[in-house]
């Protein structure tokens, strides 16, 4: 018997839709295999079985669990994938599943493959950035069983019409508890999951500015706003914001780069963005290489335009 | 209280990366303690301050060539320092790295292990949790804010879009985000002090990798973009032409 076994992302009880990508990419890899694709919730959650289903998933096992933990989860799930015959695990490259991931693997005694751009179903070769997107390995799990994080946006649901069959397992005890989740206020969206991203660095002159950066983003309905490591290190933005190798790794639609000049390590963050626009007044800022589309300006000119015409 | 905090070396977040014969050629290259283990470095000397004793000692899985980073952490007052050497641990996985870490502390006494969150060359998330796993003990992952009173841990982290509070007790694994501090740069004091402080080197053996890295290529060219004269344009592209409007 032999299946893939995909991990659901649950918090407070309700699905985290991301993961259903990773689901559709557990059918791809499942039907190359001619075997199941098995969902687990590794806690109590109110998941409708026709999403899960019609994201690829033949059957769907929710946990008992009321907690959050990150290690009971991992144990739980390396105990189902010996009860289902996993020859490969797959989570979702988020804040939870690079936490739960590696112990995944190491319970299972064998690699893992993180925050996944590509799979090869047929060779099981997994596509990775490394060094914060600067070169991508391509990389082959050695082990019994193949572990693997992908990374949002850059796989798809099933899309199809079918009903997981759903059934009950048991959870396992943690030994660390979350005790509470705090949603953030502001109420856009997190930077690493925004469509569209609205990012600001140095050529805004000031945290007082940051006014016009956000006039942009509230004209663009889920936008989210990020930085640069240099205003982030200034205290002009929080840490939350900040794109690059040393913050936060970006795939947007849309990646909007006000007043940033381009370092290496910000291209890091974001290079993968679909569609790149650049707004900066030095027409030799290395940012204008990578932009699909760039105003060469003063952004103090350019924003309240740009504002404008987005209102139309 | 017993603390370890765990550094690693890699490739410079300033620096371009070579690739050569589809393999990454880092030979160019200046290599830097990676960002995240200096705030586990870093953290570590504040724990035992705020605990008021005990010791930090920083741990390398490394080639004689993280020597020079362990005496850095020496420097910033680390009490002493341990290289688990071997020449290829350059080029091994997170889990492989996890797998020696763990039996490295097998049976040694310790309060608190501290790891960066990931090591900016390989990007993996994966040797804080591993070695916690291997050994055990509950791990925290993500830090930016760590209390523990009396062997009692409470420590917070960003998930997208909310704020975890996270509880256990000691022994236990933390994995260090930016945001948790500021780490403090070495004193000339420190510098000369670290000479004389231990350095153990203990010659450690390489597992089978559990990560086979077939190829590495640069990342997919962009087609050449274009620069438009004034806002509306650029709206238009957007709406019209990208499409992602």
């Amino acid at each position: 018997m032999s299946s893939v076994l995909v991990i659901l992302e649950t918090r407070s009880g309700e699905l985290r839709s991301a993961c259903l990508e990773t689901v559709g990419a557990a059918r791809t890899i499942a039907d190359a295999k001619g075997c199941n694709v098995v969902a687990l919730a590794t806690e109590t959650a109110n998941i409708d079985a026709a999403v899960v289903g019609g994201a690829g998933a033949d059957q769907l096992m929710i946990a008992t669990a009321d907690a959050h933990s990150a290690d009971a989860a991992a144990t739980t799930i390396a105990r189902v994938a010996k009860e289902v015959g996993a020859d490969v695990v797959l989570l979702s490259a988020t804040v939870r599943g690079r936490d739960i991931t590696p112990r995944v693997a190491a319970l299972l005694d064998t690699g893992f493959a993180a925050d996944c751009t590509a799979v090869d179903s047929n060779t099981m070769l997994f596509t990775r950035p490394i060094c914060g997107g600067k070169a991508f390995n391509n990389v082959t799990v050695n082990g019994d069983v193949v572990v693997a994080s992908l990374r949002p946006n850059f796989f798809a649901s099933a899309g199809r019409d079918h009903t997981a069959e759903i059934s009950e397992v048991a959870s396992e005890t943690a030994l660390a508890q979350v005790v509470e989740v705090a949603a953030q206020s502001g109420g856009r969206p997190d930077v690493a999951e925004s469509t569209i991203v609205v990012s600001g660095g140095r050529g805004m002159a000031s945290p007082d500015n940051w006014n016009l950066i956000e006039a942009i983003a509230d004209a663009i309905p889920g936008a989210g706003l990020g930085a640069s490591r240099a205003v982030v290190d200034a205290g002009w933005r929080p840490h939350s914001e900040q794109v690059g190798q040393t913050g936060k790794t970006v795939s947007p639609e849309l990646y909007i780069a006000i007043g940033i000049s381009g370092a290496i390590q910000h291209l890091a963050g974001m290079r993968s963005s679909k569609v790149i626009v650049a707004i900066n007044k030095d027409a030799d800022a290395p940012i204008f290489k990578h932009a699909t589309y760039g105003i060469v300006g003063d952004v103090f000119e350019v924003l309240p335009e740009l504002a404008a015409e987005l209102a139309k | 209280m017993e603390i370890f905090s765990f550094v690693k070396r890699v490739p410079s977040t300033t620096a371009n990366v070579e690739i050569k014969d589809q393999q990454l050629d880092t030979s160019g290259c200046e290599f830097e303690i990676n960002p995240y283990d200096l705030f586990a470095v870093e953290e570590g000397l504040r724990q035992k301050e705020a605990a008021g004793d005990g010791n930090v000692t920083s741990v390398s899985f490394g080639s004689d060539a993280s020597q020079k980073d362990l005496r850095t952490t020496l420097a910033m007052g680390a009490d002493a320092a341990l290289l688990l050497r071997n020449d290829a641990a350059d080029t091994a996985d997170a889990a492989t790295t996890a797998k020696v870490i763990a039996a490295a502390m097998d049976g040694r006494s310790f309060d608190l292990l501290l790891f960066g969150k990931q090591a900016v060359d390989r990007d993996q998330h994966g040797v804080g949790p591993g070695v916690a796993t291997r050994l055990g003990i509950p791990c925290i992952t993500e830090v930016i804010s760590l209390t523990i009173d009396d062997g009692k841990v409470t420590a917070m982290r960003e998930v997208e879009g909310a704020t975890e509070t996270i509880t256990t007790s000691v022994p236990c694994a933390i994995t260090c985000q930016k945001g948790l501090n500021e780490p403090r740069l070495a004193s000339l004091k420190g510098i000369m002090a670290a000479k004389r402080k231990p350095l153990e080197s203990i010659d450690t053996e390489m597992p089978a990798m559990a990560l086979t890295v077939e190829s590495t290529q640069p990342p997919d060219v962009r087609p050449a973009g274009r620069i438009v004269a004034n806002a509306a344009e650029l709206v238009d592209a957007l709406r019209n032409e990208a499409k992602v409007l």
